[in-house]
This record gives C-alpha cells, sequence and structure tokens, in this order.
C-alpha cells in the first residue's frame, strides 16, 4: 500500500459506483431517504415519556420520586417530562446522548438496576455522570425552559432572588444549586454521619463557578 | 361449556404469551416496609387542608424562650433522607456563608447523654420534628398570648 499512489478522489469515486453499478448506488440513495424517515420517527418515538417508563426499572424508582415534584405537577400544569431534562434538543449532542443511551439497553439486559437496591447502589454514579452532563453543557436543558434573563426577582422568592443575581454574575449553572430537582439524591457526604462518608464530596455536589 | 373452556385457554395462552413477553422481573406492587422488612399498617391520611405556604420572609419573631425558630420559607420538596439532609444543605456551619442561612444552634450538636459531637447529632437530624413552616391561617381558639419579657 505504501507504494501506491493514493488515487484523486474523483477517480476513486468513479471506480467505486463503476463495481457496484450506478442501479445499486441509486438504491443506496433511495434507501438513504426512506432510512432517514424511519430514522426521524424512531427517534421521535423514543424521545417520549411513554417510552422511558416502559422500563421497570425507569417507572418504578425515578418516575415515582418525580411525580411528586413541580416539574410533574404544578398550578399552570406544564410538565417537564423526561426526555426534556435528559435528551438535548440539538441534533449533534441529541445523537450522541441516543448513541449513549445503548447502555442503557444493555443495562437492561445484564440487570444492573433491575432491583430497588440495585438502584439505590447504582445512584450515585448515574447521578454523578448526569450532574457532570449537565455542568458541561452549561444546563442547557434548564435553561430551554427557564430562561433567567427574564427572571422576574420581585416575584421570586427572597432566597431565589437573592441567590440567583450573584450567583449568574459568578458564572455558576443551574445544576450546581438544583440537584435533586426530579429525583430522591443519592448520598452525599455532609459530614455529618459516618454512613455517607463514601457519597458524592462537596467538590461535587457544590462545584465552584465554571467548569 | 365447551365455548368456555375455549375461552379460558385462549386467556391462559395470552397469559403465558404475555408473561414471557414481559421483560425482566416482575415486582409486587406497593405495602409500606421498614428499613428492615417489617410491614408498615399506615392508616390512611387525610388530604392536608388547602393553604397556601406563606412567602419567604426574613426570620419569624420568637414568643417565648427556647422556642424552636419558625421556618420563615417555602419548604416544599425539601427532603431529609437518611443519606441527604436538604436543610442542612444551607443551615450547617459549612454552609451558612454561602447560602445566607442561620447556621444551626450549637446546641444542637450534643447529644442526649450531654456529649458534644463535631456536628448535629442524631436527635436534631429531623428539623422538622421542631421547626415548622408557616401557613396564613387564623388562630384556631382566641388568646391572649403575649411574648415573653426579655424577647419582645
Ligand atoms: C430498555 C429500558 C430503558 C428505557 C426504555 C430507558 N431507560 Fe434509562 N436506564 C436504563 C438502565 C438499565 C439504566 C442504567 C444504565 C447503566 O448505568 O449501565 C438507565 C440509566 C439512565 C440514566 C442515567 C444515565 C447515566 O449516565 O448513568 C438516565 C438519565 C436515564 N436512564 C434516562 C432515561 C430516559 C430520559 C429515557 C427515555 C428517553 C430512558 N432512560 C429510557 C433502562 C432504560
Ligand atoms: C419543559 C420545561 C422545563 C424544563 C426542561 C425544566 N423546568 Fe423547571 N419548571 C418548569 C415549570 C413549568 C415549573 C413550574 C412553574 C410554576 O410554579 O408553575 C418549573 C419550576 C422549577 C423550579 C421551582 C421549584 C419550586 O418549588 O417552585 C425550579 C427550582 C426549577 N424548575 C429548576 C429546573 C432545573 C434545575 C431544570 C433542569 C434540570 C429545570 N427546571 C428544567 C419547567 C421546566
Ligand atoms: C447559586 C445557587 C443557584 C443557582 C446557580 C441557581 N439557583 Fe435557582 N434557586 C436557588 C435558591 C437558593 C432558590 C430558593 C430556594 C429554593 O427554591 O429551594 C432558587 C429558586 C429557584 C426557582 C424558584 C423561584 C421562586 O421563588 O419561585 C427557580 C424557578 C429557579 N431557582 C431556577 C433556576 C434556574 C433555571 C437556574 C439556572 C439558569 C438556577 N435556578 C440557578 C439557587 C440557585
Ligand atoms: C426537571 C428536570 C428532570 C426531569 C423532568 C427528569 N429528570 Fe431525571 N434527573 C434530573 C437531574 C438533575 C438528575 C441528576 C441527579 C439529581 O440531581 O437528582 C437526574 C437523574 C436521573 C437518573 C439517574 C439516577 C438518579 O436518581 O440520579 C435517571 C435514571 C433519571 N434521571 C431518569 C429520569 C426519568 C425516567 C424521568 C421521567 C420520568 C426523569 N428522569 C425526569 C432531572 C430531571
Ligand atoms: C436553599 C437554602 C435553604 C434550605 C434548603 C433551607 N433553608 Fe432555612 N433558611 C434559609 C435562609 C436563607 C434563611 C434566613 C431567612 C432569610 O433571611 O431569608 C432561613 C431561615 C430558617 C429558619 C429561621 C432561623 C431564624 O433565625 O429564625 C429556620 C428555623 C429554618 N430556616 C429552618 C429550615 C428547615 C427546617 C429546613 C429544611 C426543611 C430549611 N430551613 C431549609 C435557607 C434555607
Ligand atoms: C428537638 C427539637 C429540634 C430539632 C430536631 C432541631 N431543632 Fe433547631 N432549634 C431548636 C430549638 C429549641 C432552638 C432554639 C434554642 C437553641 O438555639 O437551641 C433551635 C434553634 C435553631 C436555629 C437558630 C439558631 C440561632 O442561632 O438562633 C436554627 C437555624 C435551627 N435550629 C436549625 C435547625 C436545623 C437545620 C435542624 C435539622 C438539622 C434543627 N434545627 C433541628 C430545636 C430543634
Amino acid at each position: 500500500m505504501e507504494n501506491n499512489k493514493p488515487a484523486g478522489l474523483t477517480a476513486r469515486v468513479r471506480a467505486w459506483v463503476a463495481g457496484i453499478g450506478v442501479v445499486t448506488v441509486l438504491g443506496l440513495f433511495v434507501a438513504g431517504i426512506v432510512f432517514w424517515g424511519g430514522f426521524n420517527t424512531a427517534m421521535e418515538m423514543t424521545n417520549r415519556e411513554e417510552f422511558c417508563i416502559g422500563c421497570h426499572e425507569m417507572k418504578n424508582n425515578v418516575y415515582a420520586e418525580y411525580q411528586n415534584t413541580v416539574h410533574y405537577s404544578n398550578r399552570s400544569g406544564v410538565r417537564a417530562t423526561c426526555p426534556d431534562c435528559h435528551v438535548p434538543k440539538e441534533w449533534v449532542p441529541k445523537i450522541i446522548r441516543k448513541v449513549q443511551a445503548s447502555k442503557e439497553v444493555w443495562g437492561k439486559i445484564t440487570g444492573i438496576v433491575d432491583t430497588p437496591e440495585k438502584f439505590e447502589a447504582h445512584r450515585l454514579e448515574m447521578a454523578t455522570r448526569e450532574w457532570a452532563r449537565m455542568k458541561a453543557n452549561n444546563s442547557q436543558e434548564c435553561r430551554n425552559c427557564h430562561n433567567f434573563e427574564y427572571f422576574d426577582y420581585a416575584v421570586q422568592g427572597r432566597r431565589g432572588a437573592n441567590t440567583h443575581q450573584q450567583a449568574f454574575t459568578e458564572g455558576k449553572t443551574c445544576i450546581d444549586c438544583h440537584k435533586g430537582i426530579a429525583h430522591k439524591l443519592p448520598e452525599v457526604d455532609q459530614s455529618i454521619t459516618p454512613i455517607n462518608a463514601e457519597g458524592a464530596p462537596p467538590q461535587v455536589f457544590h462545584p465552584p463557578a465554571g467548569k | 361449556m365447551k365455548n368456555k373452556s375455549r375461552l379460558f385457554t385462549a386467556a391462559l395462552a395470552a397469559a403465558l404469551m404475555a408473561s414471557t413477553l414481559s421483560w425482566g422481573p416482575v415486582h409486587a406492587e406497593g405495602g409500606l416496609k421498614s428499613l428492615r422488612g417489617a410491614e408498615i399498617q399506615a392508616p390512611e391520611t387525610e388530604s392536608a387542608d388547602p393553604f397556601k405556604a406563606m412567602k419567604d420572609s426574613a426570620p419569624i419573631e420568637r414568643d417565648y424562650v427556647q422556642q424552636p425558630p419558625l421556618i420563615p420559607h417555602k419548604t416544599d420538596g425539601y427532603t431529609v433522607t437518611m443519606k441527604y439532609n436538604k436543610c442542612m444543605d444551607c443551615h450547617s456551619w459549612t454552609r451558612y456563608k454561602e447560602t445566607g442561612a442561620t447556621k444551626v444552634s450549637l446546641t444542637h450538636f450534643k447529644t442526649r447523654d450531654g456529649q458534644e459531637l463535631s456536628n448535629i447529632s442524631p436527635r436534631r437530624y429531623f428539623c422538622q420534628q421542631c421547626h415548622v413552616p408557616q401557613v396564613d391561617a387564623k388562630p384556631l381558639v382566641a388568646n391572649k398570648f403575649k411574648p415573653a419579657e426579655g424577647i419582645r
């Protein structure tokens, strides 16, 4: 191979078409369109809450917890569903997340979290990954619905109003402070008892501003 | 008779199908259990009155000596579990400077035998045993209560 001169791009394409035939190329093209349509439909279907809670791992743990929170039921009736917080809306990050989700199918098959006890034991690991993802994208999913530039501090409670203004000038992001907004938290090291000494350490639970 | 048994076979087949198709182990739903697995017979609780929580405010004046201060803010969604104490996320000595909350009283570090611990004692872990949030409700009975002299 090293002795061969690399062929020009057009030449290679022509050789490839000649090799497999024009009809096949056209066929591939049409298949591509069909696949694309089907692909987007599949993407749509897997982006619904019913899909997520089709697995008892998701339904019996995180979904049950989330039902007691403000994002499930509130005075205005606007809900945030699982994909709203967990699946990016932008194309490339969405595909990346979907590919990562193949791990969940594998986890389903191997039964990594198929009992509440196993789920609890694994929660810290999953939560830590999710926090890191949200921290890295500046809590994009939260900000898809909550635009802090339109926060009305006159209406917010005094704790939120006081905290937010300073936090945003320091470059903090929603997930720095709002962990556990939709589910039970894993063990956190609060230096109260030795039981949770292995839990999320302070620098993870309250990370400094910036990345 | 024949029809019925055929129906039954069909139903059985369907049930078998469904059980083989469903993925993974199926759990028995419901039933409250203690941490050690004992069944708990919890009585049906009545739903709370639809009081609106008061808006967050500055600390509320105390009315008597040794009164646990009232909680001057909303506590919706603030959970205290074995794994995490939401109140201490703002009120602990390591966090209060950043959150602007009143730090927990040092009296809370003492066990019932009078031993000083390095953080809150187990008997103070569940804050809402003593500290309660407020709703805007009229007193149930009229009273002439006046706050203690020294803290008026
Ligand atoms: C096939 C069953 C199944 C379905 C459907 C499913 N999940 Fe999961 N999910 C799992 C399992 C199993 C894990 C644990 C994977 C692991 O950590 O190896 C998991 C883990 C997660 C995690 C933790 C991710 C991490 O980085 O550790 C999130 C977040 C999540 N799921 C959200 C969702 C959302 C949102 C949906 C719907 C779009 C969904 N899941 C649909 C089975 C499922
Ligand atoms: C689909 C839109 C949507 C998304 C995504 C979303 N939220 Fe919300 N959020 C809402 C709505 C709607 C409410 C309730 C508003 C009301 O009080 O009626 C709310 C309320 C809240 C509250 C107020 C809680 C309370 O007790 O009053 C907080 C805090 C919050 N969201 C944080 C977040 C964070 C952090 C994220 C990202 C992890 C997020 N939200 C993602 C729509 C969303
Ligand atoms: C520095 C910490 C911090 C950061 C960063 C932060 N918050 Fe908050 N937020 C708070 C505190 C403290 C409160 C008030 C206490 C509470 O609600 O538990 C609050 C309250 C809220 C509320 C309820 C407001 C009300 O009074 O009704 C919403 C909604 C909210 N935050 C959304 C967000 C969103 C969205 C982001 C990211 C753009 C964000 N927060 C970033 C600390 C923070
Ligand atoms: C308001 C945003 C929001 C919604 C809605 C939401 N989640 Fe989450 N989820 C989070 C955050 C934030 C975390 C990171 C851990 C934490 O802070 O609790 C998380 C963590 C998880 C985890 C990892 C385990 C854990 O408890 O940390 C799973 C699995 C998960 N979510 C699944 C779901 C499913 C399934 C739904 C729909 C029933 C859902 N989530 C709805 C914000 C959300
Ligand atoms: C998001 C941070 C935060 C959380 C979580 C929180 N608090 Fe507070 N709390 C405050 C702040 C800040 C104040 C001071 C009021 C003010 O100035 O706005 C306060 C005030 C109080 C006071 C009054 C203290 C005094 O000096 O009179 C009590 C009591 C209290 N909180 C109890 C609780 C309990 C119990 C919980 C858990 C259910 C809790 N708090 C959770 C931030 C928090
Ligand atoms: C057994 C009842 C009890 C429990 C449980 C309890 N407290 Fe208190 N707390 C009190 C009493 C009584 C006072 C006032 C006298 C004192 O300072 O000890 C007080 C005072 C306080 C004060 C005001 C301190 C000051 O400097 O004025 C704060 C803040 C507080 N508690 C927070 C908490 C938090 C957070 C928890 C949960 C981790 C908690 N308390 C659990 C009884 C309790």
